[in-house]
């Protein structure tokens, strides 16, 4: 940035930035540090906010008592599976829409977009009973394929948005010299595009771990993930504050840290390209 | 250029997420339409029959359809001009030279990767608990009486967790829509004595104009189909039941099958009207 600015602005600017962005990330911190006390110093009045007795007693309670571990596989089971899954049917699609485009490729891409538009809950029972009469009701599969589903579109744009800045000149240099599609795709095209494949993945994780109405309404025992596991803790009864705080911090802590990773390409994958 | 066996590949390649998309639409739509005219009561009795057009015009004659309606309108808009006003000015005040912005930057967007269940029971319990919650004992010091937040003031809770979960979201495009704006044009106007509110309207809002509008369109797509934060908070008591709320309840809760879907095909419209004017801007986008 060119503009001069004095030291003095420039101080205000951070201290006034730092307490808005403390105030914002408060919850947050919040949780994480009531995660470490006991059950009566997370209630105690005035709230202490250091000065307490740093325990990690909660993390094994709630480790203990609501199996943590299943609900965290099946998270991670099930972002991982529909972005997986999601890339092999995108990857094909996206390359052939950045690099054989048609008269139709706008329309197609647009048309994929409007099914995300799709409410959920208007085609809430008719998946419900899809999933019912095949047998998919709990079952991670069936969730794998809903979150691929409704995911699909984002990672094909994403994907288009990152092939599209391949320059053609290099594939058809790479057609001139003879190469198949077959070698253009596996040794031009793939390393150039795996940062891009690379954020898109990221993002596509971030999003399924997230999706928190599919996954409670399909879902009961065998195939509940960590939104459902936190969910669980909203009757009267769950409420220890110490222990629904270390239950959070576990549910948030990896895409946290996967988030803050992936601030750049967010803004391209939430806005479908239109802000770069 | 492409030659011909290039383009079959192309359309081949092409195939499997068209398909399956076209399957994800089509699939449930034409069932929802199809429960929609009938009367379906899965506990009681099944399929009834054929009725028409009555589950639509039942469920608009409801007591409940307008009070959802309103309450769906003053979330959409409550949490829009929140999250955009603010987000507008965090943007502009993150865009400024300072120390330590890349981790301010972290602290602002790190709301918008918090699942929603946990968000919402975060602030309904840590925060919003009239015993023990953090506000409780910030009105006590001050010696007021804790609000029961979620009973007493359901509404405005609600906009506040939705609002902390999307200022992020506004606050990241419209930082990068800010950063994209020429400074030496900034810079011009300020020299030429320009006061910074005026640079604020004639330059750097018309700049962001576009970045707002696709913030609002996508933003409301979302709003429309809030769920969680309803779902563990209130469960739709006290004032909070939307229109998406509303349609959960009468599909999965009273298990009225065709009376839920004339709701969702309403819901749908609504949503497409939103979607055709964000379409609008993506395509013209994919023009150049």
């Amino acid at each position: 940035m060119a503009r001069s600015v004095s030291s003095r602005r420039k101080l205000i600017n951070t201290g006034l930035a730092w307490a808005i962005g403390l105030l914002i990330f408060f919850p947050i911190l919040w949780t994480i540090l009531t995660s470490f006390k006991t059950e009566a110093q997370a209630i105690a009045s005035p709230p202490l906010f250091l000065n307490f007795d740093w325990t990690l007693e909660n993390y094994g309670v709630v480790m203990e008592r609501s199996n943590y571990a299943r609900f965290l596989w099946n998270s991670i089971l099930i972002a991982g599976g529909s972005t997986i899954l999601g890339l092999i049917v995108a990857v094909p699609a996206a390359w052939s829409m950045a690099f054989v485009p048609s008269r139709r490729t706008k329309d197609i891409l647009l048309w994929m977009l409007s099914t995300k538009m799709l409410p959920a809950v208007g085609v809430l029972y008719p998946i419900y009973l899809l999933f019912i009469q095949l047998g998919l009701l709990d079952s991670r599969a069936g969730l794998v394929i809903v979150m691929m589903l409704i995911n699909l579109p984002i990672i094909v744009w994403m994907l288009y948005t990152y092939f599209r800045e391949i320059p053609v000149e290099i594939l058809e240099a790479a057609r001139m010299d003879g190469a198949t599609l077959r070698e253009e795709v596996l040794y031009i095209l793939t390393p150039m595009a795996i940062p891009g494949i690379a954020s898109t993945m990221l993002l596509n994780f971030i999003l399924a771990w997230n999706e928190a109405f599919w996954t409670l309404n399909l879902t009961a025992v065998n195939a509940a993930p960590l939104t459902a596991f936190i969910a669980s803790y909203s009757s009267p009864e769950g409420l220890f504050f110490a222990k629904l705080s270390a239950a959070s911090t576990m549910a948030i802590a990896p895409i946290l840290i996967l988030g803050w990773f992936s601030q750049k390409q967010l803004v391209r994958g939430l806005t479908f390209g239109a802000v770069k | 250029m492409a030659t011909k066996a290039s383009r079959s590949a192309a359309r081949l390649m092409m195939a499997p997420a068209v398909v399956l998309l076209l399957g994800w639409m089509l699939v449930p739509l034409i069932m929802t339409l199809w429960f929609s005219f009938r009367t379906y009561l899965p506990l009681r009795g099944g399929d009834l029959g054929w009725t028409g057009f009555d589950n639509y015009v039942r469920f608009v004659s409801s007591s409940a359809f307008w009070p959802a309606v309103q309450t769906t309108l003053v979330l959409v808009l409550g949490v829009l001009v929140i999250t955009v006003c603010l987000g507008i000015l965090l943007a502009i005040l993150l865009d400024q030279p300072m120390w330590g912005q890349g981790i301010v930057r972290i602290l602002v967007i790190a709301p918008f990767f918090v699942m929603p269940t946990v968000s919402a029971l975060v602030w309904k319990n840590m925060f919003m608990d009239p015993v023990n919650g953090l506000f409780a004992h910030l009105w006590r010091f001050f010696g007021a009486d804790p609000v029961s937040w979620l009973s007493d003031a359901a509404m405005p809770s609600i906009i506040l967790i939705v609002s902390w979960q999307w200022l992020p979201f506004a606050t990241l495009i419209l930082l990068t829509a800010i950063q994209s704006l020429d400074s030496e044009q900034l810079e011009a106007a300020e020299m030429d004595g320009a006061p910074a509110l005026k640079r604020f309207f004639y330059i750097i809002l018309p700049h962001l104009s576009r970045a707002i509008t696709i913030v609002i369109l996508i933003q409301t797509i979302f709003l429309l189909a809030v769920f969680a934060e309803i779902f563990v908070t209130t469960g739709g008591a006290f004032g909070t039941r939307t229109l998406s709320y509303l349609i959960f309840q009468r599909v999965l809760e009273s298990q009225n099958v065709g009376l839920g879907s004339a709701g969702g095909v309403y819901a749908i419209i609504l949503a497409n009207i939103v979607a055709i004017f964000l379409m609008r801007i993506v395509g013209k986008n994919l023009d150049n």
